[in-house]
């Protein structure tokens, strides 16, 4: 195991969600479940961040806010759908202003639908991230020793 | 001669250093989670964070940036070689201070909104602890007689007898130095929103990494501060030293745990009430003694 998966910084971006999700996000990072137990620490910064939370769809508002908080996180990195509307738009789907899930934006790699998503959801997806985070760190220094 | 032996301490604090910081870092996060009810992350953890740290891609909003943070961390370490060979105080204070203010510089080259609040903000941080330590470098040198750290193993009573006033600042600014809770304006540990994050927002991978070695040795060395007020001619007393550092990290974790957030203007105006009770009255009762 390398190091990325023992210290995967997240950050969180509620893009048009009803809260719903974001409670449960928030819920998840809660002194209960001790995330800090495997490293995780929620940061409010793109660039030190390495696993993005994205809870609600995207819309015309918001689509370059994600779009730009992705571009600022530094590589390796994860994004996570959290709830079914940043998967899919979900019952906001048809709305004239909503444009889809986040994969309209930026490349997904975890989906944790739920309406709201539950915490055990979010560890669950998370934990799956740190799997494709760590993938992603071994890919990224093997370019560096072939270059 | 002295230059050599700094030289020398120097390489020996760039390798034991950062080993006694991140362990020391790890355990005030084992502590901390303790006394919030939490687990806690491992002991290693702060080294997990670097390594993860120093394995993520280069990216720098200018390049002028890396070099301010390599300069403040090359002299974080002189000032521990300085402070730990034996060499003079007053060097590795200035020496310690200059580091300081590379990671300020580093902090404003970015142009970043939030990263030059954090630098305004360290700005005061070192505006408010400065005096005391400089103070307190007198009010060592009227108890040993030297400048000199190695000197310490020639008196016969350790100088916590009549420095004690001093050592009470020296501990009230050991927070603001170390950014805990209250004094952590600058740049916090804790909280990692937008502008607490402060110095370090536009710092990421390989800079940020360096920014918390340089943290781990900034707390080695000032632990040893503390230490020194209790070390005399018996070399058992390096023990004692040692214990009252742990113990003193304790508190300042303690203190970090239990304490909001103060302003600025509380930040000064007690930093230098204190430096002028604690140190000015040590050094005019040592002048007269």
């Amino acid at each position: 195991m390398g190091y990325a998966s023992k210290s995967p910084w997240v950050i969180h971006y509620d893009g048009s969600s009803c809260n719903g999700c974001d409670i449960e996000v928030l819920a998840a990072l809660c002194p209960g479940f001790d995330a800090e137990r495997f490293g995780v620490i929620n940061t409010g910064n793109p660039k030190h961040a390495d696993i993005f939370l994205v809870t609600g769809s995207v819309n015309e508002r918001n689509i370059d806010v994600v779009k730009e908080i992705y571009d600022q996180m530094v590589e390796p990195k994860v994004v996570i759908a959290c709830g079914i509307c940043a998967c899919t738009g979900g019952i906001f789907h048809d709305c004239y202003n909503v444009i889809g899930g986040v994969d309209k934006a930026i490349p997904v790699d975890v989906y944790a639908p739920g309406c709201a998503v539950r915490p055990e959801a979010i560890i669950d997806a998370v934990v799956q991230g740190i799997g494709i985070l760590e993938k992603k760190a071994e890919a990224l220094n093997a370019s560096r020793k072939g270059a | 001669m002295s230059i050599v032996y700094a030289l020398i301490g120097t390489l020996v604090f760039a390798i034991l250093g950062p080993v006694i910081g991140c362990l020391l870092s790890g355990l005030d996060r084992k502590i901390s989670a303790r006394m919030q009810g939490r687990v806690g992350p491992p002991l290693l953890q702060p080294y997990y964070d670097v390594r993860k740290l120093l394995g993520k891609e280069r990216v720098s909003v200018n390049t002028a940036e890396s070099a301010y943070v390599i300069a403040a961390l090359v002299f974080a370490l002189l000032a521990g070689g300085i402070f730990f060979s034996g060499g003079n105080l007053l060097m590795c204070v200035f020496v310690i201070t200059l580091s300081s203010l590379f990671f300020i510089v580093a902090a404003y080259s970015s142009r970043s909104p939030y990263a030059e609040i954090g630098a305004h903000r360290e700005t005061l941080q070192v505006m408010s602890y400065e005096p005391m330590i400089i103070l307190m470098t007198v009010v060592f040198y009227q108890a040993s007689g030297s400048f000199d750290v190695s000197n310490l193993f020639n008196i016969p009573i350790p100088i916590i007898g009549c420095t004690w006033l001093a050592f009470i600042g020296l501990l009230f600014v050991l927070t603001i130095k170390l950014r805990k809770s209250p004094f952590d304006l600058s740049m916090s540990h804790h909280a990692h929103q937008e502008i607490v994050r402060g110095m370090t927002t536009e710092m990421s991978g390989p800079t940020l990494a360096k920014i918390e070695i340089m943290h781990w040795c900034e707390t080695v060395l000032f632990l040893g501060w503390v230490g020194m007020f209790f070390i005399w001619l018996n070399p058992l007393s390096l023990v004692l030293a040692i214990v009252v550092a742990v113990l003193v990290y304790f508190l300042e974790i303690w203190i970090d745990n239990n304490f909001a957030r103060t302003k600025w203007q509380a930040l000064l105006g007690s930093a230098w009430f204190i430096a002028l009770v604690c140190g000015g009255l040590n050094v005019i009762v040592l002048m007269f003694v």
